[in-house]
């Protein structure tokens, strides 16, 4: 009994340990990209290729998923805003919701079974099959030449993508609201154009996915820069990327949102 | 300017509390390609990343061109592997990349030369290694010895003064195994190289190398040239020339009696 209490506390603080270490290691790995940042800059076209992997190729799951999110908001809200009688309203709300929250969440979780996914696995199958370890021997820094153009096409991307998921949801939710239900088109746009800050409202939506950029783009490059060079180590460093960080995003959205969203609207 | 390009000295190197490789003397002389053999595990792969300044010793001391590789700065290291090259055991080309800028891959990272020039170099390398054909496909377009040959010409793209070849000759077709024994030969002579070669594959590295080591559980336990070691009278040495399956190297893994693990004994 007291065996089996004392072999539980201890694997219960191994683990414990084992996530500060690792989260020590990730913090290491996040200095180190920064420091090694030089050659992404100076040589740009790669982080450009990077945007392109990051960004363009998860345009359509972007597109798409706001589109049909801003209609779904708009259905909604109209049903909602019809009993007050201010359907007018409709525009204000998809665009606030999308803005403020929808649009930076979704597309950053979005972003993480898409992007991050693909990053972590790429890392670990270079690790695993030595292509990091031949840039070393070719006295190349793997953390300048891979990690960090891979770091920053990731974060200038995700803002764009959460932008463009907002519109697309603002569009989804114009068609729903005006061509379909009939809601006035000058009041749904113009409710919209007044209640929407550019400050308070789309500066603090960059800022918390520009955060989220970050946070996944870390995990997914430390996941796979860390994982076991085997076909299951790259699985399983895979699959934590996506829960990681989408655990993260929800986290960091709670943590923004109460600094950012303190008394506005 | 010593006749040895590569020095060791009392090298050791521990893995934790494992002791991997232990009072390694080791030479290699300019201009020769040296086999560094043993069975799977007897680190000979990790003198080879200590070689490259992978990892570093626990003691003891590696020169190469009389440059102490253990006591070598980030800035140091990377001065010396570029005038080192290593054939990984199953390449290691990048897959994004085709043949051609793969092999054009150093030479843009580590050069200001211009485009055309580029193209002139990487043509003679692929031209060396039989693959200038294959210079729009892309790694997975390739069979293992392919794969193998690229990397080979990536490798001595800068032409470099020293070589480091991984198991070279694993999982490759009897033709594509003496393409590689003899481009491994061939390279070295012509391009003025050094070169060391981690294998097990005794029969093919015995045909094109100059000297031997052998190491087992971390020591050295012969040494000599491919005749002498043809001749060689150890036990070590002789079941591994003759592929013995019992000897010095046990057919089994340590275990209780076989009786008394079938329950026939009391």
């Amino acid at each position: 009994m007291i065996d089996g209490i004392t072999a539980f506390l201890r694997q219960l603080g191994a683990r414990f340990t084992n996530a500060i270490w690792r989260l020590g290691m990730a913090s290491r790995f996040l200095v180190l990209t920064l420091m090694y940042s030089g050659t992404s800059f100076r040589r740009f076209h790669l982080v450009i290729k990077e945007v392109f992997n990051a960004g363009v190729l998860s345009l359509i799951i972007i597109l798409v998923s706001g589109l049909f999110v801003g209609m779904v908001l708009g259905l909604q809200g109209y049903e909602t805003l019809q009993t007050y009688g201010s359907e007018e309203a409709l525009g204000v709300l998809v665009a606030l919701s999308l803005v403020r929250e929808l649009g930076p969440v979704v597309a950053a979780l979005l972003f993480a079974s898409r992007a991050g996914s693909a990053i972590t696995a790429e890392i670990g199958l270079m690790k695993a099959t030595e292509q990091l370890s031949a840039l070393e021997m070719m006295a190349l820094n793997p953390i300048a030449r891979v990690i960090a153009p891979r770091f920053w096409g990731a974060v200038i991307s995700m803002p764009m993508l959460a932008a463009m998921f907002s519109a697309m949801g603002v569009f989804g939710g114009y068609l729903v609201g005006v061509v379909l239900l009939g809601v006035d088109e000058g009041a749904f746009w113009s409710q919209m154009q007044a209640a929407v800050d550019f400050r308070d409202d789309i500066v603090n939506g960059i800022i918390k996915s520009a955060v989220f950029g970050v946070a996944i783009t870390l995990i997914a490059l430390f996941e796979g820069y860390d994982a076991p060079p085997t076909a299951e180590g790259v699985s399983r460093a895979t699959t934590r990327t996506v829960v990681t960080s989408s655990l993260a995003v929800l986290a960091l959205d709670f943590v923004l949102t109460s600094f950012m969203f303190r008394g506005v609207g | 300017m010593s006749d040895n390009l590569v020095q060791i000295r009392d090298l050791s190197f521990t893995y934790g509390d494992r002791m991997v490789l232990q009072g390694i003397n080791l030479n290699a002389r300019r201009g020769q390609v040296i086999a560094i053999m043993g069975n799977s595990g007897c680190g000979k792969t990790t003198l080879m990343r200590l070689i490259g300044g992978q990892v570093r010793p626990t003691a003891g001391q590696i020169l190469v061109d009389g440059i102490s590789v253990g006591e070598l700065d980030m800035h140091g290291l990377y001065d010396l592997r570029r005038r080192m090259g290593m054939l990984f055991q199953f390449g290691a080309l990048f897959t994004d990349m085709t043949v051609y800028d793969n092999v054009a891959f150093q030479l843009r990272e580590h050069t200001d030369l211009p485009e055309a020039m580029i193209k002139d170099l990487v043509l003679m390398k692929l031209q060396a290694v039989g693959l200038r054909g294959a210079q729009v496909l892309m790694p997975s377009e390739l069979s293992g010895g392919m794969a193998r040959r690229v990397a080979l010409a990536r490798a001595v793209a800068l032409d470099p003064m020293l070589m480091m070849y991984d198991e070279p000759f694993a999982g490759l077709d009897p033709i594509s195994l003496g393409v590689i024994g003899n481009l491994i030969r061939r390279l070295t002579d012509t391009l003025g190289m050094t070169s060391l070669v981690v294998t097990h594959d005794i029969q093919e590295s015995l045909k094109i190398v100059d000297y031997v080591y052998f190491i087992s559980e971390g020591v050295i336990e012969a040494e000599g040239t491919p005749a002498e070691i043809k001749a060689s009278g150890l036990p070590y040495v002789h079941q591994f020339v003759h592929g013995e399956m019992d000897g010095p190297v046990p057919f089994h893994y340590p275990s209780p009696a076989y009786p008394s693990d079938l329950g026939l004994t009391q």
